[in-house]
């Protein structure tokens, strides 16, 4: 078994399992924990709590003109390379012909030029993020070992497919092995660490529009 | 606490509270270490439903909270990054209790947390944080951390590690009724006082009315005549309400300490005084955390709906004016700012009705830059105030909240807390500085239409 097969079948399966489970885990082992029956008197006349909570989904992923000159950089950093790898993952060729082969559905790619572009912007994007952690005082503070491995195994799979697409460093297989395999080892850490914020972000700022717009409290 | 400990009440400070002690006790009762840690981890895993835990786990360190906190923001120091403050608990949090505990343990990812870390993070759950709620707003997961500081709270009271003089307070509010020495006869002594004051009639534990009025002890000692103007404004309402000896002291030192069997006592002496009379309204003071503890938690203490309404003095203003009962002169004629109580507005709801009131009044409002659900905290909120070793940050904090006041341009500064006005009377000394925090209620109660 070449590392490429090796890549393409056990590791591929394997992690795979792992993230599925790992994900559901996770998230049932907190969703199935009490929900608490808000005994007190509902605020009248506002808007009904669950369309505050959904509001809260939308509105809190743009940041209040208040706060906008201390956490625009952040922000916009965040937007930038969260868009580079959607359109990365989902716009390449190879990566939907991969989906296909995986979940059976394709859509219409973006031209490859296209892609690597965004995937160097991309790169460029975590690199800043991760000087600014290393550098910021509240970010030195807070960062343990989930953030940098974390960025870790999201900047591998954009580097090493900028490798290999580029035949940089090494026999095309070999680098396209090595690309597959950080996909890989992205999807073993994703459940236990911080990017479960991906499926985080909706149940957690929805719980917080519910209860706040129920009390009509700010949101 | 021990026997020992200084828990003298000083009521001529501008902020009322126990006097600086010359030994300070910030730990309580005859523990190991390793007691201290079980009951804290214990207590903070109590309750401990859905939202609490997805909020638990779902922080990614992006620090904008710290841009929220007044104590960050006016000190640099990143110590005060509002989820910082729960670190130990998110740390315990996911080695014992969340979904992967045992893959943290296994690789030891989470590190356990001792009791000396506790006690080094007392200062920042209780000293640094008046749970004004502000970095809830910034939070791009929407994370309540204010929340999340409040269970935090549960668990250092029970590991015995609350501040000296909150600590004193609550014991003092769960032994005698008051934290300021508000016993009921000294309550009936105050209240006898402003009736004959002021030339009116205060019910005092009627049999049967339709409102309960209640009061903080901040009031009661310091700003009595807040008693008189709720007495005014029920007079000229025309509604049946009385006072209660039985349930009058709306503070919550339960709550602010973290003790939730004491915040339940005190908020049933309230409740049974309620149900006694048959009244149909409990009337909170301009008090914030009564608010918070009494609107918003009163029913979860009862154990089932309140069989009366609660409503902050500032709402039942509002609601009597906009339905034309509630008659004011509007000769107040001068512009003026309101500071929005952080547990009244920003996490209460009760934004617009002071507004509607102050504009009955004549006012002409010049809004603070930040407003209404993103006001600047006082930063005495959370029994921030009570805490001596607190002051120097809580002045720098509060120098944020005289910027906002100046740039008004306002000639009055008006709000409905108490605690806020006594944080007010405290920085206005403190910095010489000569705007004084008015009443809403009793700028009301001074401006009622006679009928």
């Amino acid at each position: 078994m070449t590392l490429l097969d090796f890549a393409r079948g056990p590791a591929l399966h394997w992690s795979l399992v792992v993230f599925v489970v790992g994900v559901l885990w996770r998230l049932f082992g907190i969703f199935l924990l009490k929900h608490k029956r808000d005994l007190n008197e509902a605020r009248n006349g506002g808007v009904a709590p669950w369309l505050g909570g959904l509001k809260l989904v939308v509105m809190r992923s743009w940041p209040r003109k208040e706060f906008m000159p201390s956490t625009g950089y952040n922000e916009a950093m965040g937007y930038v390379f969260h868009i580079g790898l959607a359109i990365v993952v989902f716009g390449g060729a190879f990566h939907i012909t991969f989906i296909k082969g995986l979940l059976g559905v394709s859509w219409p790619s973006l031209p490859n030029s296209v892609i690597y572009f965004t995937g160097v912007i991309t790169v460029a994007t975590l690199v800043a993020v991760l000087v600014r952690r290393l550098t910021h005082p509240v970010l030195r503070v807070l960062s343990n070992f989930d953030d940098y491995f974390s960025w870790f195994v999201t900047i591998a799979p954009l580097v090493t497919g900028l490798m290999a697409v580029a035949h940089l460093g090494a026999r095309y297989e070999t680098l396209l092995a090595v690309h597959i395999l950080s996909f890989e080892l992205l999807l073993l850490w994703f459940p236990f660490g911080k990017l479960m914020h991906a499926f985080f972000i909706v149940p957690s700022r929805a719980v917080t529009g519910y209860m706040f717009t129920r009390k009509g409290a700010s949101t | 606490m021990s026997a020992d400990t200084d828990s003298t009440v000083d009521l001529k400070l501008p902020g009322m509270g126990v006097k600086k002690p010359q030994v300070r006790y910030d730990q309580q009762g005859e523990m190991s270490d390793q007691e201290r840690l079980a009951q804290a981890m214990r207590h903070f895993a109590k309750d401990f439903g859905y939202a609490a835990s997805i909020h638990m786990d779902s922080c990614i360190h992006c620090g904008m909270c710290a841009e929220a906190c007044h104590f960050y923001v006016t000190t640099g120091d990143p110590k005060y990054t509002p989820i910082w403050k729960i670190e130990p608990f998110k740390q315990a949090y996911k080695r014992e209790a969340g979904p992967f505990a045992l893959f943290y343990r296994l690789f030891n990812l989470k590190p356990a947390v001792n009791t000396d870390q506790l006690r080094h993070w007392q200062e920042l759950i209780y000293d640094s944080c008046t749970q004004c709620g502000r970095c809830t707003m910034i939070c791009p997961m929407g994370i309540d951390i204010a929340g999340l500081v409040g269970q935090a709270r549960h668990a250092m009271f029970k590991a015995g590690l609350v501040p000296h003089e909150l600590h004193a307070v609550a014991e003092r509010a769960e032994t005698e009724g008051s934290p300021l020495g508000a016993k009921p006869e000294v309550f009936k002594d105050r209240v006898e006082w402003m009736a004959d004051e002021n030339d009116i009639e205060i019910p005092m534990d009627a049999e049967k009315a339709d409102i309960l009025l209640t009061m903080s002890s901040i009031e009661i000692m310091k700003y009595p005549q807040s008693i008189a103007a709720m007495a005014k404004v029920m007079e000229h309402l025309g509604l049946s309400y009385t006072f209660s000896s039985e349930g009058y002291e709306a503070t919550n030192f339960g709550l602010l300490s973290g003790n939730t069997d004491w915040q339940r006592d005190m908020s049933m002496k309230l409740i049974n005084a309620a149900i006694k009379c048959g009244a149909k309204y409990l009337i909170l003071p301009e008090c914030g955390h009564a608010y918070s503890a009494m609107r918003w938690a009163g029913a979860s203490m009862y154990g089932k709906p309140l069989p009366f309404k609660v409503r902050h003095i500032s709402e039942f203003l509002g609601e009597q004016i906009s339905n034309g009962r509630l008659k004011v002169k509007a000769q107040v004629n001068k512009t003026v700012t309101y500071h929005d109580p952080c547990q009244v507005a920003r996490r209460g709801g009760a934004v617009e009705a002071p507004r509607t009131v102050l504009k009955a009044l004549g006012a002409e409002m010049h809004e603070m830059k930040e407003n209404r659900g993103l006001n600047w905290c006082c930063g005495g909120g959370g029994g921030v105030i009570t805490i001596h070793r607190a002051d120097p940050i809580r002045y720098k904090a509060f120098q944020i909240k005289m910027e906002q006041v100046e740039n008004t341009g306002a000639e009055l500064l008006v709000t409905s807390c108490s605690n806020c006005r006594q944080t007010f009377d405290d920085g206005q000394e403190h910095f010489k500085w000569d705007k004084t925090a008015q009443s809403m209620l009793e700028l009301v109660a001074d401006n009622l239409v006679e009928s």
